[in-house]
């Protein structure tokens, strides 16, 4: 019978059929500071072992100050929370990756560019962005802290399987338009619980022509879309980013590219849904609402709720309108923005960086503008420097900043304040997520960089050569 | 987990709203913990105090009704638990006094980590939330029974079925430590992992 890529992955990780469920074989788990503290401490109780502290990774990422590698910059409790993901990573033989290493990084950035994620993996981490890795042709999904002490006990999880999404973007990208484009343009279409119950594949011209970084980053808001995860087949885009990295296979490489060609969806095979998508349709995408999947073109004007027929949708509207203060029929390019964060597990990697470095030098950050860059690990930052990145970001007067998950989400010290409007190339435009009272405005990385030098949300199609 | 879920009585707070998000459940500030107690009083913050020090309640938030309080039912819309895998927000609304959450769906992640925490979350048609929500709105101090063996709803003549999967079903009835149960599966773990191919 012909099978998914989704169908190859799962039937290779079958431990046991329980019932309905299965209990599924984890080959790699991340963790991190927020969400692992209490899952060790659930082993310590029940005098509980790590099974696998070879197949577990830590880094330092949301918890950490951008400015200073100092563990406690970020006051106690935070240093605390750090402390203890070190102090249990030591007692547990699991190699970590701390505040100032070298390879230290948003744990969605970090782990791909040590070769941890290889195709045909299952991957967990306590972090609902942990949907990144499946552009590898992983299983890559978010778990909750029990879920993690669950993998750390037994390294496997009982799981039902989804239901399957094909989601088919053809045809090349219009000049300007950028994975982040492409992946809120999707979320827009099918809505913010679109894919709730499903695990989606990513296919068709536009998805094969993209690098490994715009993979991440499309497979990475998955869960925006409310799915369980994203997938991207593997191809020699992929084995080719993965050859000669730390933890990529080397002396079995041969054995294991063999395999890795084997994961593609068959022709035949079945999806519960399929949807189509042409990408020579897809604008820079700006988002208007609280939710990802409120998102337009930046050519077109505010919705009304009247917009909406579905009833939800349009009391979700009338609220969002309000939060974010605008009007409807307004147009994005006559707002203003207060601020620009370009960084994030969705927008921190290095293709992130040139993008909006390459509009960056176009220009200067508007005087009511405040701007900041944050490498999305070390690597991309040391690249980045080596690039003179760092250098076209400061000359035009944004912040060039310490690695880390930073106002994505500001478990730091880098949140707004009410009222602040900011163009963010992060991937959750949520109430209060940047701050109480802030809003925010999802985008790509260039059109971030574009609204920071004009102040207001400009069509970053006219800054092309 | 040791204490298994049967029926539940008890009065409801009808938070009427769409895609409440994990964001909202419990906001980043407050998962700087490393236990799992003590995040009640944190739930749904920007939208239950005016002040960031949670001094001054918001008198039009539904939490904050004198009406709805004691409310061990929290009713809610679609998408509910949308977001973020920060298990915080089961944490907090167990903390708070929350047994049993009904909505007319939920995200994936939340609603394992319900499962995982003994906070049983009951999903109806949306046109069973409108009678739900008419019912506590005319009578705020209604009981509504949850009957997790008989997976029913029952307020005042109404008594609705749900859908739940018979592993979790079981898991909450009966409190089971899932880690526990997996590692009884010791040997079939081992048998997996002797033949994973060597680059792994």
């Amino acid at each position: 019978m012909a099978k998914t890529l989704y169908d190859k992955v799962w039937e290779a990780h079958i431990v046991d059929q329980i019932g309905d469920d299965s209990l599924l074989y984890i080959d790699r788990h991340l963790i991190h500071e927020v969400t692992s503290p209490q899952a060790f401490a659930g082993l310590k109780d029940k005098h509980r072992k790590v099974r696998r502290p070879d197949r577990t990774f830590g880094t330092m990422d949301h918890s950490i100050s951008t400015r200073s590698l100092a563990i406690d910059a970020c006051g106690p409790a935070n240093a605390l929370q750090l402390q203890t993901l070190a102090t249990n990573c030591e007692e547990n033989g699991i190699t970590l990756y701390p505040v100032g290493h070298q390879k230290q990084g948003i744990v969605h950035v970090m782990g791909p560019e040590l070769g941890l994620i290889q195709p045909g993996m299952t991957v967990v981490c306590g972090d609902s962005h942990t949907a990144t890795h499946g552009a590898f042709g992983a299983l890559a999904f978010g778990i909750g802290t029990s879920q993690v002490e669950h993998v750390l006990a037994t390294q496997t999880l009982k799981q039902s399987k989804a239901k399957s999404m094909l989601i088919n973007v053809n045809g090349s990208l219009p000049v300007g338009i950028t994975a982040k484009d492409i992946i809120l343009a999707i979320i827009g279409k099918i809505g913010h619980a679109g894919a709730t119950g499903y695990v989606i594949e990513y296919a068709g011209e536009a998805i094969r022509a993209l690098s490994m970084e715009e993979r991440m980053t499309i497979c990475n808001m998955s869960i925006e879309a409310g799915a369980k995860a994203g997938m991207v087949a593997p191809d020699e885009t992929t084995f080719a980013y993965l050859k000669g990295r730390e933890y990529t296979p080397s002396e079995h490489w041969n054995d294991a590219v063999a395999y890795w060609k084997t994961l593609y969806s068959d022709d035949g095979a079945n999806f519960d849904t399929v949807v189509e998508l042409e990408a020579a349709d897809i604008a820079p995408q700006v988002t208007w609402g609280t939710n990802p999947g409120q998102v337009i073109g930046v050519d077109v004007p505010v919705p009304s709720p009247d917009d909406f027929s579905d009833t939800v949708e349009k009391e979700s509207a009338v609220k969002a309108l309000a939060y974010m203060g605008l009007k409807s029929g307004e147009k994005l390019s006559d707002l203003p923005v207060s601020h620009v964060f370009i960084g994030s597990c969705t927008n921190g990697r290095i293709e992130d960086l040139r993008a909006a470095a390459f509009i960056a030098k176009q220009g200067k950050v508007s005087g009511d503008v405040t701007a900041i860059v944050v490498p999305g690990s070390g690597q991309v930052k040391r690249q980045a420097e080596e690039e003179g990145l760092d250098k076209i970001f400061t000359d035009a007067g944004f912040e060039w900043r310490l690695p880390g998950c930073s106002m994505c989400l500001g478990m730091n010290d880098d949140i707004l304040q009410a009222g602040d409007r900011c163009a963010s190339t992060s991937n959750r435009n949520f109430e209060g997520r940047q701050g109480r009272g802030a809003r925010t405005h999802l985008v790509s990385p260039a059109m971030a960089a574009a609204a920071a030098i004009t102040g207001r949300f400009a069509d970053v199609r006219e800054f092309q050569e | 987990m040791s204490q298994g879920f049967t029926v539940h009585t008890g009065r409801a707070c009808p938070l009427d709203q769409a895609n409440v998000d994990t964001d909202q459940i419990i906001p980043k500030q407050f998962l700087t913990g490393v236990t799992r107690a003590g995040y009640g009083k944190h739930l749904f913050h920007d939208w239950r105090y005016l002040d960031l020090h949670e001094k001054e309640p918001n008198p039009e938030f539904v939490m904050n009704k004198p009406e709805h309080q004691g409310a061990s039912i929290l009713l809610s819309r679609e998408n509910f638990g949308c977001g973020s895998s920060r298990e915080h927000a089961p944490w907090a609304l167990a903390d708070y006094g929350f047994d049993v959450v009904i909505a007319t769906s939920f995200a994936d992640i939340f609603y394992g980590n319900c499962i995982n925490n003994q906070l049983v979350p009951v999903a109806l048609s949306s046109a069973q939330m409108d009678t739900l929500f008419a019912l506590v709105k005319a009578t705020p101090s209604l009981d509504i029974v949850v009957d997790l063996p008989a997976q029913t709803v029952s307020a005042g003549n109404e008594v609705f079925h749900f859908d739940i999967l018979a592993h979790h079903k079981n898991n909450l009835i009966k409190g089971l430590d899932a880690i526990g149960q997996t590692l009884e599966l010791n040997q079939a773990i081992e048998g997996y992992e002797s033949q994973q191919p060597a680059w792994l």
